[in-house]
């Protein structure tokens, strides 16, 4: 293409907005940061920079709730995360490797389900389900509600990468007597990873954020990172909360940058 | 590479088509039993009788769609009149989603505008800083928000600081707070469609505009925005839907008078004073104004590809 004058391409105020988004975007996470760290009882009043608000999530008296409610998170997370990546690196090999078939668009739209229904609704229609098989609410339907809802997340960087990949270096080993099973997983799979490392860092994520969803199937007493902080918010900001908001936070931000660097690398050459 | 990329888009690699089946099993269960069976399950609650402490008495009844379009009085023997209680939270809801849609389409379209036309190398590193905030906990966002915002927070402290007000800017607890929030929780919705569809712009088309003596404003007007459209649209549905369903935005930042959808649904499932099947038929009624967006949407994505080739 002829190289364009960028005076022609550029409109003046856009940098300014585009600028301007970026501050909106990241200056509330700062300023929670920022008074994270805040020495005063209160909210409002700066008291100077200390770590009391950290060492009150640990040891202080609301540390017992935060950490069960922590370990829910983390457990469930891990285990979503896994279940779910699994299942769409599977559904991946049969869309991107399937060739064509009658039933590929419904799979698709069935993949792509939990995204589309507002979670709202998949939250109500989930604590339903349960209610009317008579499953008691906790733990497990936390988990199998994570699982379903973390699938298209899980998908969508897995079947990107898979097109990516072209299939010439699986018939190459089939040329030379692999068997399908070893061009699955000799071949494909670890070209795959970057993919499937990104698509499980995403589904943990979002299984490690989801309040919505939990809210509604956790049942009573069984906590997570999200709904404790949520019942602790309804009573008013504190800053122990900014505090577990912050470390939250950070591990969301290091993950999707994680995946981002994964996801990029490319191992195919 | 160019090659394998071509071959790729017409004929489909089938290397393991025989195994497809298998492959696409767990998908399927985990799916329909865990998100398309609760779906119909919901379908079939909001047709049942409620149980005054939570939960359905397996009686079928139309009682749930009933209370929420008419009003039969106090005792339930008057003649049926409209119901605007639930029809108002529903049009406050399109009303607020509408509204952060265009706020997201004001800010979001300049971004990705400007991001696709900086140099390639730097254009993921911008998209991807616009992305990060959204991984971030919603909730979180929203309560960062709400600590920003609030009449004593650092915003007020800084404005009045500074001298610009002399007394805190009540935001928080607001219609605009509520589309702020909803704004920031799914701007970047807004920016990647939009982004990507310039970035498939040909600028030729802009050097030709200027060369016909078309204003810079006339060209955008004219030109570019005419063949972003699609991302356009996409970024509009994509922020205006989930906007439509939110909980936390109105729950936290809006207060009780900027009541949403979520909330109202929320309400019928929590404690002993709700009301399931009306929560499953509000739900429904949500889900189907979603859907004919959705699909609305596919088929106007259809027609474009179509004109387009």
């Amino acid at each position: 293409m002829a190289h364009v004058n960028d005076n022609i391409k550029a409109y003046k105020g856009f940098r300014s907005i585009t600028l301007m988004c970026l501050a909106v975007l990241y200056a509330p996470l700062l300023i929670v940061t920022i008074y994270s760290f805040n020495a005063s009882q209160s909210i409002t009043n700066w008291e100077g920079i200390s770590l009391r608000w950290y060492a009150d999530v640990f040891t202080g008296p609301e540390s017992e709730k935060f950490k069960v409610a922590a370990f829910n998170s983390f457990t469930i997370a891990i285990i979503a995360a896994t279940a779910s990546t699994t299942i769409a690196t599977l559904a991946a090999t049969a869309m991107v490797r399937g060739g064509n078939f009658k039933l590929r668009t419904v799979s698709f739209g069935l993949i792509s389900l939990p995204l589309m229904v507002p979670e709202i609704v998949t939250a109500v229609a989930t604590l339903i389900f349960f209610n009317a098989i008579g499953f008691t609410r906790g733990y497990m339907t936390i988990l199998v509600a994570h699982i379903a809802f973390c699938i298209p997340f899980a998908y969508l960087p897995i079947s990107a990468r898979m097109q990516g990949i072209e299939d010439s270096f699986e018939q190459a080993a089939m040329d030379l007597y692999a068997t399908k099973r070893q061009a699955f997983t000799k071949i494909l799979m670890p070209l795959m990873a970057p993919g499937i490392i990104s698509g499980f860092l995403l589904a943990f994520i979002v299984s490690l954020d989801d309040f919505i969803i939990t809210n509604f199937v956790k049942g009573a007493g069984v906590e997570t990172l999200p709904t404790a902080i949520f019942g602790s918010v309804k009573q008013g900001i504190k800053p122990n909360i900014m505090a577990i908001s912050t470390m939250l936070l950070s591990v969301s931000i290091v993950m999707v940058t994680i995946s981002y660097f994964v996801s990029k690398s490319d191992n195919t050459k | 590479m160019a090659a394998g990329a071509a071959s790729g888009g017409s004929a489909r690699a089938d290397t393991y088509k025989d195994a497809r089946g298998w492959l696409l099993l767990p998908s399927w269960a985990v799916l329909g039993i865990f998100v398309l069976g609760p779906v119909c399950m919901m379908l079939i609650y909001s047709f049942l009788t409620k149980e005054f402490r939570g939960g359905v008495i397996w009686e079928p009844s139309l009682a749930a769609y009933d209370q929420f379009f008419f009003d039969r009085g106090l005792f339930g023997d008057e003649p049926p009149k409209l119901e605007w209680t639930y029809i108002t939270i529903f049009w406050r809801s399109i009303w607020q989603a509408g509204a952060a849609t265009l706020l997201s389409l004001l800010i979001g379209f300049p971004t990705a505008y400007f991001i696709a036309t900086r140099p390639e190398n730097v254009r993921p590193v911008w998209v991807f800083l616009i992305t990060i905030p959204y991984w971030v906990n919603l909730l979180i966002r929203t309560v960062s928000m709400k600590f920003l915002l609030r009449d004593q927070g650092p915003l007020n402290d800084f404005l009045i600081g500074t001298g610009l007000i002399d007394s805190p800017i009540h935001i928080v607890n607001t219609n605009f707070a509520v589309q702020l929030g909803l704004f920031y929780s799914y701007l970047p919705f807004m920016v990647l469609p939009v982004y990507a569809a310039v970035e498939r712009y040909n600028f030729s088309l802009s050097e030709a505009a200027a060369d016909l003596y078309a204003s810079k404003w006339t060209t955008l007007r004219r030109i570019v925005l005419p063949a972003v459209k699609p991302g356009v649209v996409a970024g509009c549905i994509l922020v205006f839907v989930p906007s439509m369903g939110s909980f936390l935005a109105p729950d936290l930042l809006g207060g009780a008078k900027n009541f949403m959808i979520g909330s109202l649904i929320e309400e019928q499932f929590k404690g002993n004073a709700g009301n399931w099947p009306f929560g499953a038929a509000a739900s429904m009624i949500l889900l189907t104004m979603v859907l004919i967006i959705l699909m609305f949407s596919a088929r106007q994505q259809a027609k474009t590809d179509k004109a387009g080739g």
